[in-house]
């Protein structure tokens, strides 16, 4: 895959596995979360990595907030080494927006205390003064108005969606390249997710910021993201660019998704196996060959014998399928 | 219809809160046929899971049922005592509560919690206990090897099966859920839903369930209830509602969540907040965020008024709706 026509990447996964041993002292047994995951993420664009829970998608968001040391594998962000930049600078250009909104807001503080804190310390040029003016400003850039208003309250006079935007803020105010974003419309009401949807998009035109958008929602990955990477049992089994994954899914897994996705507009399909659609394997100790073969309609012998790996069907649109790439 | 197995009429939930009382749920009426499968869908805090809760007479202190009638099978339910209840509930009524992960006990194997439900309630023996136990987790698909497991060995889908299977132990003619799906992954929320419906088609109880997300239910639900603010805003057979939808609310909900076909377009959403619940103002509650609102909507509630069995609280056109949207 080449990257030379696109604007410089700020991000390159490369070959990134984690393995976490499991079991008492005495076992061997190690628990792949995340295999030999490649990808980059490019300036002002929104990239998603679908999967279900299980599916190693949190593992690479807690490898890039610097949370678990890959087993193998290198990053690199803005050009350094991962292992070179300094944690105060990783936190401030690639922060996190966690999941509940609920839990991971101080409720003693008012909504001021965590924007004003890290501007404090990633913006160390700015007086007293203009910390506030500029708390205020994020807090409006987020569309939590009015900004001086708003600066005063405390997390329980606020919804579930104005926390979540309340999190964007100060995920904004260390002036980030590359925010990580976990699920974080996963716990709002419907009505208010697509609120938030919106912000993401206008983060990455106005302010110029990346996102890596972490869901199981493929709808919501296709309204918000460019790219979309999907993941299945810590593998990338198919990528590209969001509109040709969804108008032409080519995985096996990537059309399970799709079917399975409640939409009132499509026909209802009644799905072969009505029951147990089966559960993304834990990939303890791995044998060769493809980790969705025992759930796959396509399976081949080869399948379950050796690894597919990605192969380029349509232009940057690559899937990890013998089935498909024949 | 087919003859209604509940009958809720004018139901009236209050909390009392130190800024006076907040009407929860607001002159609710509705009945429920045999066999039949209604969904309750709105925001958060619009009172649908006060309904399932007073319908099901769980609420405690400080909730409190102010005035309705709720007639189950004949036996209106607001006039038992706690050994009648005791006695309806799990045999006749059952309820899934919305998290599964918090609703099994992780101490007991699920054995155990299975027999529990049915000492409780039946004399069956040890022997008839187990044959019934295995009966109900194989009609959920899961492996009766799994009696002797705790709650953490299963995964998020088989935990939410297990309950349903808990509330079918004793052949209840009505299961209430409250959310059974949101935890869960979209694959593992598709299998559930064509569980339930597979069930209910064999088994013939009837089923309300309530969701924030109407799409998880547009391909199951016989029948769609849309609350608002304590308020059933609209009411009408499902495939009626999602096609030909009558109140602004309901419009703003459909066009609220992002498409996996067709083309890409920006959503609104719905702007602004719910209504607190205390002190509502005169008018029609959804006012304040409505798109079409006139002096009317300010001053006089509208009432719900059916067409054929659609029914809308709202003094405007469908067609107004459309041209007023778009």
């Amino acid at each position: 895959m080449s990257n030379s026509e696109m604007n410089k990447p700020i991000l390159t996964v490369d070959k990134v596995t984690k393995v976490f041993k499991v079991g008492n002292f005495r076992s061997q047994a190690s628990l792949h979360a995340s295999d030999d995951i490649t990808f980059n993420i490019n300036e002002s664009e929104i990239v998603a990595l679908v999967g279900e829970s299980g599916s190693g998608k949190s593992t690479i968001a807690r490898i890039l907030a610097g949370i678990y040391k890959p087993t193998q594998g290198s990053i690199t962000f803005e050009g350094k080494a991962f292992g070179e930049i300094d944690k105060r600078t990783l936190r401030g250009r690639m922060p996190l927006v966690f999941q509940d909104p609920f839990s991971s807001i101080n409720p003693v503080y008012r909504v001021g205390h965590g924007i004003l804190r890290t501007l404090k310390l990633h913006r160390s040029d700015l007086s007293k003064e203009e910390r506030v003016a500029a708390a205020v400003e994020l807090l409006e850039k987020v569309g939590l108005t009015p900004g001086d208003e708003m600066l005063k309250r405390y997390p329980h006079e606020l919804s579930g969606g104005q926390r979540q935007r309340l999190g964007f803020a100060q995920a904004l105010a260390s002036n980030p390249s590359l925010i990580l974003a976990d699920e974080p419309v996963s716990m709002l009401d419907v009505s208010i997710r697509i609120g938030l949807l919106n912000l993401m998009r206008d983060l990455r035109s106005k302010e110029k910021v990346s996102i890596l958008y972490i869901t199981h929602d493929l709808a919501s990955a296709r309204y918000v993201a460019d790219r979309m990477i999907v993941l299945y049992a810590g593998k990338i089994v198919e990528e590209g660019p969001s509109e040709d994954v969804v108008a032409t899914p080519r995985h096996p897994y990537t059309k399970l998704l799709m079917s399975t996705a409640p939409d009132p507009r499509l026909p209802y399909v009644e799905l072969d196996n009505t029951g147990d659609l089966g559960e993304p394997p834990k990939v303890i100790n791995p044998e060769p060959g493809c980790r969705f073969a025992p759930r796959c309609p396509l399976v081949m012998d080869k399948c379950r014998t050796t690894d597919p790996h990605l192969q380029e069907v349509s232009i940057k649109h690559n899937v990890s399928c013998f089935a498909v790439s024949q | 219809m087919k003859s209604p197995v509940l009958q809720v009429r004018n139901l009236e939930v209050e909390y009392a809160t130190a800024k006076g009382a907040a009407k929860a749920v607001d002159r609710v009426s509705f009945d429920l046929g045999v066999g039949e499968f209604l969904a309750i869908v709105g925001e958060s805090g619009c009172g649908k899971s006060t309904l399932l809760f007073a319908i099901a007479r769980l609420l405690s202190s400080p909730a409190e049922i102010v005035a309705g009638s709720v007639i189950f099978d004949g036996v209106d339910l607001m006039a038992l005592d706690d050994e009648a209840l005791r006695q309806i509930r799990a045999r006749d009524i059952s309820v899934v509560m919305q998290s599964a992960m918090n609703a099994l006990n992780p101490t007991v194997s699920i054995r155990e919690q299975l027999a529990d439900t049915c000492k409780a309630h039946t004399d069956w023996d040890d022997a008839k206990i187990l044959e019934r136990s295995i009966e109900v987790l194989k009609m959920v698909s899961i492996d009766p090897v799994h009696l002797d497991s705790y709650a953490f060995q299963l995964s998020g889908g088989m935990r939410q099966r297990t309950m349903i299977a808990m509330a079918l132990l004793l052949n209840p003619k009505l299961v209430i859920m409250d959310e059974p799906t949101s935890a869960l992954d979209v694959v593992a929320q598709r299998s559930l839903m064509s569980q339930v419906q597979q069930l209910r088609k064999e088994l013939g109880f009837s089923v309300i369930f309530v969701t924030h997300d109407m799409n998880v239910v547009s391909h199951f639900s016989d029948r769609l209830a849309v609350m608002y603010a304590g308020q059933i805003v609209e009411i009408g057979e499902t495939r009626e509602v999602f096609d030909r939808p009558k109140h602004p609310y309901t419009f703003g909900l459909m066009e609220a969540f992002p498409a996996l076909i067709g083309e890409s377009r920006e959503l609104l959403g719905i702007p602004g907040n719910p209504p607190a619940l205390v002190n509502k103002k005169p008018g029609c509650q959804f006012a304040p965020r409505c798109t079409l609102v006139q002096e009317i909507c300010r001053q006089e509630e509208p009432p719900l008024v059916e067409e054929g069995h659609h029914g809308s609280r709202c003094f405007f056109s469908t067609d107004a709706l459309k041209q007023g949207a778009r």
